[in-house]
């Protein structure tokens, strides 16, 4: 915080208005963090401040094969999910921007509706499409549903590439004898690469913490971490929970930062909000 | 010259029959996991077998399922305003900052973004229950005797969903401030107008569409919101997406959850395409 504080003053600027982004910045980075002190408590219950240190939770949840399944499935299912939705995504969004199609925008527009449709409805007709043809709890069944939740991430890091990208290049290969093929793997690709690594990051992490389908898609056979963590969350009063949660945190960490470094030799046409988005 | 202006496109390269090849996988995923399933959800709200309005009708018709609706869009309505409120200084102040400071805001506002909201919204139950840090610090403070009741309430649910969409607010603003060159504004300065004048005139005005996009994710992401509301709400802050899932998954009444995800998805689309002109609008001015 005294950091921005301090860059704050020397820019000159407003330092009520630093003061004010520094309280919004704790608001919500506390509650986000708060569950990491939680999880080396020594009490059998969650309690503030937490008295002495001990890893007996990481302990009980190493040890818990329900969890661990959970944990193992819900890893799968991203991995999975990641490697279709990047291929997907990257073939769909190279098709809409190097032809013209009648339809593409519509068709853009129907690749994202996944990140604004309420996943409720998504969860709740996903479950009723799935249950007939036994798809429940199965693996087939989470990743047809977690592919198509990750392909809005890669088609917008991979089209924002793809914007990016000097199409002279291409037509100079092209013009250079490639063919269109050779032109797409020797030239294009290359150049749109960190755009595919990022959107397979984000398609992996929105699996891996998506809650609401997979609360409906689960049973007791096939269940991912999120599942678990809410059929435990309201009579689980240990700080098991608390020490899923810094594990979970930590995977978010470390992908968003593998996120970031790939970012850093981002073609310079993608903006913060392509990525984020 | 038109033959070299084609030349510098690259948007027809690929025959259409290539690009289908390329498109089919996307399309039959697309058909089999998200129109088929949908449509089918749909189907069922007015089909049960023949067509019918009646499951529609008992939706719209109980004031207890209106409320839901109204309070659904009165909380989404109340988190776009708060997340405004708190988000836009952020991002403001992302956009001029640089180095290790900016480093620093934009970590904090993306490992929340992308830390599950399952994990967010258990760190408000922990908070906020009844032996949890801020009734511990309301009683360190003296300004309450007993513990307060903080979880179930509405407040409790605003809160926690500004926490948790507050970076979908923050990034569309911050991306619009980027774009705006830092001319302008010195512009307006060495013209004679005040730091406030200037922003007023110029900054908030040119920032206006990443307000448009923030506000419109926020709110389309509340009206649906699942998690949160179903941890740290009770009976008393029902919104539209725990009531299908209590009627769905309780009352196995899947035809009125269908219905209700019906009027759900249909308030979503109508706020969509609404927020859409509204958006195109204030670009082409």
């Amino acid at each position: 915080m005294l950091i921005v504080l301090d860059a704050a003053r020397r820019l000159g600027g407003d330092v009520a208005l630093a003061c004010f982004v520094c309280i919004v910045l704790l608001f919500l980075v506390t509650p986000t963090l708060i569950v990491i002190p939680m999880a080396f408590g020594e009490a059998d219950y969650i309690e503030f401040p937490p008295r002495g240190f001990s890893l007996e939770w990481f302990d009980r949840y190493l040890t818990d094969p329900d969890w661990i399944d959970a944990t193992l499935f819900s890893l799968k299912i991203a991995a999975g999910a990641m490697v279709g939705a990047t291929l997907i995504g990257t073939a769909a969004s190279v098709a809409l921007a190097r032809s013209r199609l009648p339809g593409a925008s519509l068709l853009f527009a129907l690749t994202l509706s996944p990140l604004v449709l309420p996943h409720i409805v998504l969860a709740i007709a996903l479950y009723l499409a799935f249950a007939p043809l036994q798809l429940v709890g199965t693996t087939t069944g989470f990743l047809l549903a977690h592919t198509m939740l990750g392909v809005p991430y890669v088609t917008i890091t991979v089209s924002a590439a793809l914007r990016g990208f000097d199409p002279m290049l291409e037509l100079a290969a092209l013009n250079c004898g490639a063919s269109r093929t050779r032109a797409f793997f020797d030239v294009v690709l290359p150049s749109i690469w960190p755009g595919i690594t990022a959107g397979a990051i984000f398609a992996f992490l929105a699996s891996f913490d998506e809650a609401t389908v997979s609360l409906f898609i689960s049973d007791v056979g096939g269940k991912t971490l999120t599942r678990k963590f809410f059929e435990d969350i309201d009579f689980n009063l240990t700080p098991v929970i608390a020490a899923v949660s810094t594990i979970m945190l930590a995977v978010s960490v470390v992908t968003m930062a593998a996120a970031a470094i790939v970012k850093k030799r981002q073609v310079p046409a993608t903006t913060e909000e392509d990525i984020t988005a | 010259m038109a033959a070299r202006m084609t030349s510098t496109s690259t948007a027809g390269i690929y025959s259409p029959a290539t690009a289908l090849v390329l498109l089919l996988p996307l399309i039959a995923l697309f058909c089999g996991a998200f129109l088929y399933p949908v449509g089918r959800l749909l189907a069922m709200a007015v089909f049960d077998p023949d067509f019918t309005v009646r499951h529609l009708a008992k939706a719209v018709e109980s004031p207890l399922y209106v409320n839901v609706f109204l309070r659904t869009a009165r909380i989404a309505a109340a988190v776009t305003l708060a997340a405004f409120a708190l988000g836009y200084p952020v991002a403001l102040l992302m956009s001029r900052l640089s180095g290790r400071a900016a480093l620093f805001v934009t970590a904090c506002v993306l490992v929340p973004l992308w830390t599950s909201v399952l994990v967010r919204s258990y760190a408000w139950i922990v908070l906020l229950q009844t032996n949890g840090l801020v009734n511990g610090l309301l009683r360190w403070l003296g300004l309450t005797e007993g513990p307060l009741k903080l979880l179930y309430t509405e407040a409790t649910v605003l809160v926690a969903m500004t926490h948790v969409l507050l970076p979908y607010m923050i990034l569309p603003i911050y991306g619009a401030l980027r774009a705006i060159p830092a001319d302008y504004e010195r512009a307006a300065r060495n013209l004679g107008a005040g730091a406030v004048t200037s922003f007023i005139t110029v900054t908030l005005p040119l920032s206006l569409p990443g307000i448009f996009a923030g506000c419109l994710i926020v709110f389309i992401l509340s009206l649906g919101f699942y998690i949160t509301p179903a941890l740290v709400g009770g009976p008393e802050t029902l919104m539209a997406a725990t009531l299908i899932s209590q009627q769905a998954t309780e009352l196995l009444d899947w035809p009125f959850a269908s219905a209700l995800s019906l009027l759900l998805l249909a308030g979503t689309l109508v706020v969509v395409v609404v927020f859409r002109r509204f958006l195109s609008l204030s670009k082409g001015l």
